[in-house]
């Protein structure tokens, strides 16, 4: 496979996967707002900006810190629109490569945003539906993908990308929430508190999960264990670590490069996340989490000294 | 037959005729639906009965599903010079233009010989020259033509087939004939639009496409890929070929994309391939690999910065010298455009008598070369009856029709023509034929011409049909994609003229 394929491939999945993670965060936090006080709420959007990785840097504008506008401009050009765009032009450059069925719902994804009116203000009429659009036009991609798409070195990219992603992501949004939250109150002190882990729990997609797991006795520390370690939750830090390491070994078969640093990166990280206890995670979870973002970055780095940006002579040889 | 003029409305089934074809004028060119009487032309009966049985509000809601099918499925050109990346569909027409199968084999047997009469032009004009020698094409024509490539000189091209894709654009006179209005031999682009067109009528009026018997073009990806099979290097049993594409910004993209997938090919841009050793290699993730054929879509000034255009991003620095080298090959090959200049297609008749001492079964459409003095002054009296067309220039563009310009665009061109006469040839503004199209609800004549798809390898093959153009403009004559053109699928009918398949539906439907 072409090198610029596979980094097409690759960032089309990671922009896809941003898209929903950043409706779905916005989509959660709108409806917590309705439950707060105007302090908090202010609080709380300053969180979801915190949590959210950088937009793409073609449309870094600052974004107006503290005003509920903020909800506005994520859901208007600069954040989820730009990441919809920047996923269709991957996919563009990679026409051929990937089935006629991914192209269809892509562009289509893009073209309902695209043809989205501006919103005005967080509760205009249809602002949730318009989020919940995105997300479900996504899981569209994401079904069509694994549908149609032979399981080969393309798809065991976007694989990768995805869970590339969603590692990171986990951990970026664990770790502002327990930054702002104490773990330690158990269970957890007021009313107030309580929405807010569960808005964690629903930010990653994870409420119903979660109660099946332990009840609806929501406790930081167990929300910690299932959101990082938990082997079976598709959004968990494990089980996207077991993902991403599978893609790997998948694509140094196929490409016999067996061994290589990133393959070796995902392992230890995988292996950290087998072995690791949430007690001792608990003592030190923020340098813990931000320790997984920057092993996602290095895997990332490897994997295009690996794959994609190899010097030409190292190749000849 | 029924008529178009309304002068023995009878039946009920006139009557509707009349609405769907009331303001069908038939203008003074050839039509393809009606003859000069407004009696239906036999092979568009079926389609005729067919459309008047229908509402027009179901066509406009068919016209509407199609050009939803074309933009979900990013079937799209870009255009240039407006807002970067704006992506256009292009105007699609629902009725399709038939032929029949004895205007199509006219046709087949005509591009056959003018292809092949081409290739062994190239071939002579690039070694021994003998068809400058026996002053055939004089000398100045060809070394004052841009596209000519001293550099290609004595190069050995593969079968000795220089030009393997090209597309030669056809119109028919008012008696219903055939000519040649140019040939398009370096990278002739449209192709993409002739298979989708087809995927997407028969989706949207499948009755209709089942009750005539339509040649299939489906079958094109795969001659093509065997074309560029054959070019392959006589040591490399198995092959990579890859189409080269200069990119996500140029305005054929989605046809590169297109063809790549139909073919199961790599789609390479020029920053993926790198050259070692005069042997050209592709970045994948295994490491480098060998590249033996190459379909570019790039043009001779891009391919290459160290022998052509040094300032181009798009090529492959040091290409040229592995395609000397025998170890890559390119299609079509490098400096074809001399034998596409608008001043020697004048000339292609005379070639084909010289090498194949034929006469030619298309014929070309007269022109002057105004670097002839006195053709110049013929032309330069006549500018507002005729076209002038800059040699070099494709895509409607450096164009002036006559009939259609003002006094300020004649000044223009009446100076640069006197500036640099070479550089232009004037052609009489034809009536180009015209056929039925569903514009702004109505059923009206719009201006068309054919470009078939010609392939060139082992030997000489065209899917039957191609890309009708169409000049959605009233009136107007242009029918390039950049210039407000659109298209229409093109049927070729097989042997018998058939209207109606055995076991097809007869029902008056879509």
């Amino acid at each position: 496979m072409l090198s610029r394929v596979a980094d097409s491939l690759y960032w089309m999945s990671r922009y896809l996967e941003r898209t929903e993670n950043m409706a779905r965060l916005v989509n959660v936090h709108l409806n917590l707002t309705l439950d707060r006080t105007p302090a908090d709420a202010v609080r709380q959007w300053e969180r979801l900006l915190a949590s959210l990785p950088e937009p793409p840097p073609w449309v870094q504008k600052p974004l107006p810190a503290g005003s509920p506008r903020t909800t506005v401009d994520l859901a208007n050009r600069e954040s989820i629109a730009a990441c919809v765009g920047a996923a269709r032009e991957n996919a563009r450059q990679v026409r051929e490569e990937i089935s006629s069925e991914m192209w269809e719902e892509i562009n289509r994804l893009f073209l309902a945003v695209q043809q989205r009116q501006p919103i005005e203000s967080e509760w205009t009429a249809g602002t949730h539906e318009f989020l919940a659009a995105i997300i479900n036009g996504v899981h569209q991609i994401q079904g069509v993908t694994d549908a149609t798409m032979t399981h080969g070195e393309g798809w065991q990219y976007i694989e990768l990308g995805r869970y590339l992603e969603r590692a990171s992501a986990t951990a970026s949004i664990l770790d502002v929430q327990f930054r702002d939250f104490s773990p330690d109150a158990l269970p957890p002190a007021g009313v107030s508190e309580y929405v807010e882990w569960v808005g964690l729990l629903k930010s990653c997609c994870a409420f119903e999960a979660y109660c099946r797991h332990y009840t609806a006795d929501v406790r930081p520390q167990r929300i910690a264990e299932f959101l990082v370690l938990n082997t079976e939750f598709p959004r968990s830090i494990h089980f996207a670590a077991a993902r991403l390491q599978m893609s790997l070994r998948a694509i140094a078969g196929l490409t016999g490069r067996v061994n290589g640093r990133a393959d070796r990166l995902a392992g230890r990280l995988l292996a950290s996340l087998d072995y690791g206890q949430i007690e001792e995670i608990m003592g030190e979870l923020p340098v813990y989490l931000q320790g997984i973002v920057r092993q996602a970055n290095s895997i990332n780095a490897a994997m295009y000294q690996q794959y994609i940006a190899y010097p030409i002579d190292a190749g000849l040889s | 037959m029924s008529r178009v003029s309304p002068i023995d409305a009878g039946s009920l089934n006139h009557l509707q005729r009349l609405e769907q074809f009331q303001d069908y004028a038939l203008g003074a060119g050839f039509d393809e639906m009606f003859d000069r009487s407004g009696a239906t032309r036999d092979h568009y009966a079926t389609l005729s009965e067919r459309l008047c049985a229908i509402d027009p509000q179901e066509l406009h809601q068919r016209q509407s599903a199609a050009d939803l099918a074309f933009l979900h499925q990013g079937i799209t050109f870009t255009v240039y010079g407006e807002r970067e990346g704006t992506e256009r569909i292009f105007p699609y027409d629902l009725i399709p233009r038939i032929l029949t199968s004895a205007e199509w084999d006219v046709i087949e047997r005509g591009l056959t010989q003018r292809i092949t009469t081409l290739n062994l032009f190239l071939k002579d004009l690039y070694n021994d020259a003998a068809v400058l020698a026996d002053g055939i094409v004089p000398r100045e024509l060809i070394y004052s033509c841009k596209h000519f490539r001293r550099e290609m000189q004595g190069v050995r091209v593969r079968h000795d087939i220089y030009v393997s894709v090209a597309g030669t654009d056809l119109v028919r006179l008012p008696d219903g004939s055939f000519a040649v209005l140019e040939d398009n031999l370096r990278v002739p682009s449209g192709v993409s639009y002739m298979l989708t067109n087809r995927q997407v009528i028969k989706r949207v009026f499948p009755l209709l496409f089942s009750s005539y018997d339509v040649r299939p073009v489906d079958h094109y990806g795969q001659q093509l890929l065997a074309t560029l099979k054959a070019l392959t290097p006589s040591h490399r049993p198995d092959p990579t070929i890859v189409l080269l594409t200069p990119g996500v910004f140029n305005s054929a993209y989605f046809e590169h994309t297109f063809l790549a997938r139909q073919m199961g090919i790599d789609l390479v841009e020029g920053r993926d391939l790198f050259v070692h050793d005069n042997v050209v290699f592709m970045r994948t993730t295994a490491g480098p690999r060998r590249v033996d054929v190459i379909y570019r879509r790039v043009d001779d000034d891009y391919i290459d910065p160290l022998a052509f255009r040094a300032d181009s991003t798009l090529g492959v620095p040091g290409l040229f010298n592995a395609y000397r080298s025998g170890n890559v090959a390119l299609t079509n090959a490098i400096g074809t455009g001399v034998a596409d200049d608008k001043a020697l297609y004048a000339y292609v008749p005379a070639l084909i008598k010289y090498y194949l001492d034929q006469d030619p079964i298309l014929p070309n459409v007269e022109t002057w070369q105004l670097s002839n003095a006195s053709h110049r002054s013929f032309v330069l009296e006549r500018l507002e009856e005729l076209v002038v067309k800059a040699v070099g220039e494709s895509g409607g563009y450096g164009m002036l029709i006559g009939p259609h310009s003002t006094q300020a665009e004649r000044e223009a061109f009446r100076r640069q023509i006197v500036a640099d006469p070479r550089n232009y040839v004037a052609q009489p503004t034809l009536a180009l034929s015209a056929a039925p199209c569903f514009v702004d609800g109505r059923i009206e004549p719009r201006h068309v011409d054919l470009r078939p798809y010609i392939l060139s390898g082992d030997q000489v093959s065209i899917v039957p049909g191609g890309l009708t153009r169409v000049a959605l403009r009233k009136g107007s004559l242009v029918v390039n994609s950049s210039q407000g053109g659109g298209s229409k699928d093109t049927w070729v009918l097989n042997k018998q003229l058939q209207a109606r398949r055995p076991g097809a539906p007869d029902a008056a439907g879509l």
